[in-house]
């Protein structure tokens, strides 16, 4: 650095004399920065990509995956994207998003003919996407909502829970929106699955349409990073259900205030491909195979998955990996067994022993099932 | 009814346990007896107020609105051809056209973003051949165009340095405030406009920057500020550097035009190279939104210039788990677009003559609106200001009551702060807003609104 300030053009008589003081300012600002602890999600394909073993298997990834492990771009998509290639100019959208891709999030996710759409009751944004035990514990579930001070704000995913992959049964659903009354809670919904879990948007989307029918005001947030495979896009939608459209209008408001120094206002082209997709009949048909495609490829995995597992003769029931739903697999496993299924087998995953069924096809499943069977055989 | 008052009084406090809006708040004293009959079905949202318009976008929806002929749009903060139309790139076409082809997938990037566009971005701002760069001494994150660079560095700077102080020109972009405030980072202003010149007020700026405690974050415009267009000149910042030095502030610039100011990539840096020659510790803040015309794909990168690559990493790392819980990581299509376009030197090439002509349109329309400012203003005014601010804005000089009339009066659209973007104006339109200008100007008095 002493060079190049040297080295650098003709010194005024002040630089030289700040030369000093150059050399002073070279104890860094950040002496007290700390380095973050790496995340553990993305460490896992961190670790899995630096593995030479031909056998690894990367369970850890949060993104689909074909049964011959290669990420998908779905038809539709490329569709979209060769319609809106060079046809729009780049303006900046409105702070609150894009028009068209709200009103198609809030269809799928409300319901076609909602009334509450028609009657502009809901306030929505475009948004930067979405963000063990083996069972559904409903009574300490129901505990919890009873207990939780009047009004409280409630996280839910509304259909399959990541991790676990545990949703509650639809009875479940009505009993929990029933406490909720009671208790009047406010039910915020995380959806970033939605078509994704059983392969029918509608049936996903059960839980929040149960909610709207026994009279919540709900919030809910929409992700198509995993049911379009828009990951990279970051394409959501921010929805909140109120009184009348006066009341959407000024809470709509509100949320841009927040946007607006954040990040000014949502980028576009995840939000062309999905308006261009949810407007188009003939895409949107095909968008709907295509995610029917993926969820049946998913849930085949987890079959074939219980199945190795039984074969083996594994005395554990297996039974929760195909009642559970969507991208993730709580399997159960200890750090401790994840930990020599990375170093013995070479397989990726998170260590709270969550699955992705996502990285599961027909080539791994029976060497992942024996690595598994292996791993819970020692403790016995 | 008491217990009514009780419930309102709760729900517009928002003190107690039951939230604004609770629908059975008055149930809770009476549990079971009154639920039924006092079910009083009031939102959560009854609290929430009606937000101000945004300032800017509503000067574009009034012009909507406007059915005259004469109408023209100067509050818009993106570029124009000379026809008023939006632009997009010849060369960002090409890229996007190539991108389609090679058909690549849509995986999320990394919380720091696309490795290609980070290292392009970095070697543009800081010149391939920085020693900086070599030393591995810059910690770039991709992020959500200028907006979320400086809301990512007000993160950090509100988390590292919580006593520190944030000093902003006077004026600014109007969004620069809203960052900090929502940051929870405090701000202060240095003088910077001086109306009496239309020029920079700089023994104010000077003088403000001196005043502030030692260690304050200092917010530059790299060039062409927003709203005046008016930039020091390098001796000017030569002494800025001095001064920020001396009281060992940090410079944080905001570096939203670059090649889009002087049509020159690297003289538009040279004000952050001057900085970083001095091996200080920089913030940069960088936006693709004017000069790639990229606006929507909201694409950029905050950049930290470290005294060491050990530093620089620990800084990424921190800056990295801010993003996290922000969005996670940012959106691909924009990142490609600049990589593909940086990396290719056939299409960079391109870039950089398309960006002269798009920085040359605006010269030419300073350079014809001085002339009719120049030929019909009998007055002896001296506009000369007008050639010597820089880039897609220009300050006029005037204030509210004047700019008001230029929109009720002659239909000319702009900022109450006498602000107009030269982006929006053709060379055809140059003579009648000069009309205007000068009506406003000598006649638009009365009273303030």
């Amino acid at each position: 650095m002493a060079m190049s300030r040297a080295a650098a053009a003709t010194g005024a008589v002040t630089r030289r004399r700040l030369g000093a003081t150059a050399a002073r300012s070279m104890a860094s600002w950040f002496g007290h920065v700390e380095p973050a602890a790496k995340d553990p999600i993305l460490g896992v394909t961190e670790a899995f990509l630096a593995d030479p073993s031909p056998d690894k298997v990367n369970v850890g990834v949060g993104a689909y995956r074909d049964d011959n492990g290669k990420p998908v771009v779905l038809d539709c998509v490329r569709e979209a994207e060769r319609r809106i290639t060079g046809n729009m100019n780049m303006e900046y959208l409105p702070m609150g998003g894009s028009i068209k891709m709200i009103e198609e999030s809030l269809k799928l996710a409300y319901g076609e003919d909602s009334q509450f759409i028609k009657d502009k009751r809901i306030a929505a944004v475009q948004a930067l996407s979405g963000t063990e035990s083996r069972g559904l514990d409903f009574s300490g579930l129901m505990d919890d909502i009873k207990n939780a001070p009047d009004g409280s704000f409630f996280l839910l995913h509304a259909c399959a829970h990541n991790p676990t992959g545990v949703d509650p049964s639809e009875e479940q659903w009505r009993e929990i929106s029933h406490q909720f009354k009671v208790k009047n809670h406010f039910p915020f919904f995380d959806m970033a699955y939605q078509g994704f879990a059983s392969g029918d948007p509608e049936r996903d989307a059960k839980a929040i349409r149960i909610f709207l029918e026994d009279g919540h005001q709900i919030g809910c947030a929409q992700s198509y990073a995993k049911n379009m495979g828009l990951y990279g896009q970051r394409a959501g939608c921010l929805s909140i259900l109120c009184d009348d459209e006066m009341q959407a209008v000024a809470v709509k408001s509100q949320l841009q205030q927040i946007a607006r120094p954040m990040y000014s206002n949502p980028p576009v082209h995840g939000a062309l491909i999905v308006s261009t997709i949810l407007g188009d009949p003939e895409l949107k048909t095909l968008w709907l195979k295509e995610v029917k495609g993926m969820a049946d490829r998913i849930i085949g995995m987890r079959k074939a998955l219980k199945q190795n597992l039984e074969k083996l003769g594994s005395p554990m029931s297996w039974e929760h990996i195909t009642n559970q739903i969507g991208m993730f697999c709580y399997s159960g496993m200890t750090p401790e067994q994840v930990d020599r299924l990375t170093n013995e087998f070479h397989i990726y995953m998170t260590r709270n022993g969550r699955i992705s069924m996502a990285g599961v096809t027909t080539g791994n499943v029976a060497y992942l099932a024996n690595a598994i069977h292996e791993c819970h055989a020692v403790i016995i | 009814m008491a217990s009514s008052a009780a419930a309102f009084a709760v729900l517009r406090g928002g003190k107690s346990e039951a939230r604004a809006g609770c629908r059975v708040g008055i149930t809770r004293k009476n549990f079971g007896r009154v639920m039924m009959a006092l079910a009083v079905d009031v939102s959560r949202f009854e609290g929430v107020p009606m937000a101000p318009p945004d300032p800017i976008l509503g000067v574009s929806e009034a012009f909507k609105a406007d059915k005259n002929d004469l109408k023209l749009n100067l509050g818009v903060g993106a570029y124009r051809t000379e026809e008023l139309q939006p632009y997009v790139l010849n060369v960002v076409k090409k890229a996007e056209t190539l991108m389609l082809e090679k058909g690549e997938n849509k995986e999320y990037l990394p919380i720091e973003g696309l490795a290609a566009f980070n290292k392009a971005t970095a070697e543009l701002l800081f010149g391939a051949d920085n020693p900086v760069l070599k030393q591995g001494r810059v910690a770039t994150l991709q992020s959500l165009s200028g907006t979320g660079s400086l809301r990512l560095a007000a993160a950090f700077i509100q988390r590292y340095f919580p006593e520190a102080k944030v000093l902003i020109s006077s004026p600014t972009w109007g969004n620069h405030k809203n960052i900090f405030n929502d940051a929870r980072v405090p701000w202060s202003e240095y003088r910077y406009y001086d109306p009496k010149t239309v020029g920079l007020d700089f023994e104010g700026m000077i003088a403000d920057i001196q005043a502030a405690p030692d260690g304050s974050f200092v917010l530059l415009h790299g060039c062409a500020h927003n709203p005046t267009g008016i930039d020091p000149t390098p001796e000017q910042w030569e002494k800025i550097a001095d001064v920020i030095q001396e009281k060992k502030h940090m410079p944080f610039f905001d570096v939203a035009y670059q090649g889009f100011a002087s049509g020159s990539l690297d003289e538009d840096a040279s004000s952050v190279r001057l900085f970083v020659e001095r091996g200080l510790e920089v913030f940069v803040a960088q936006s693709y939104s004017k000069n790639l015309g990229l606006y929507a794909e909201r694409i950029g990168a905050i950049n930290v210039v470290c005294s060491t690559p050990e530093v620089a990493n620990r800084v990424k790392s921190q800056l990295k788990r801010l993003a996290r819980p922000m969005y996670s990581n940012p959106p691909i299509h924009g990142a490609r677009i600049v990589a593909n376009v940086v990396g290719d030197p056939t299409m960079f090439g391109e870039w950089k003559q398309e960006m002269e002509e798009m920085a040359g349109r605006i010269k030419n329309v300073r350079q014809k609106l001085y002339d009719s400012l120049s030929a019909k203003d009998k007055s002896g005014k001296d506009w000369s200001f007008i050639l010597r601010q820089i880039g897609m804005f220009s300050y006029t000089g005037l204030n509210k009551t004047q700019s008001d009339n230029m929109t009720d009066k002659w239909h000319i659209y702009m900022t109450k702060d006498g602000r107009i973007s030269l982006a929006g104006l053709s060379l055809a339109k140059c003579e009648y807003l000069a009309d205007a200008i000068i009506d406003s100007f000598h006649n638009g008095l009365g009273t303030a609104k």
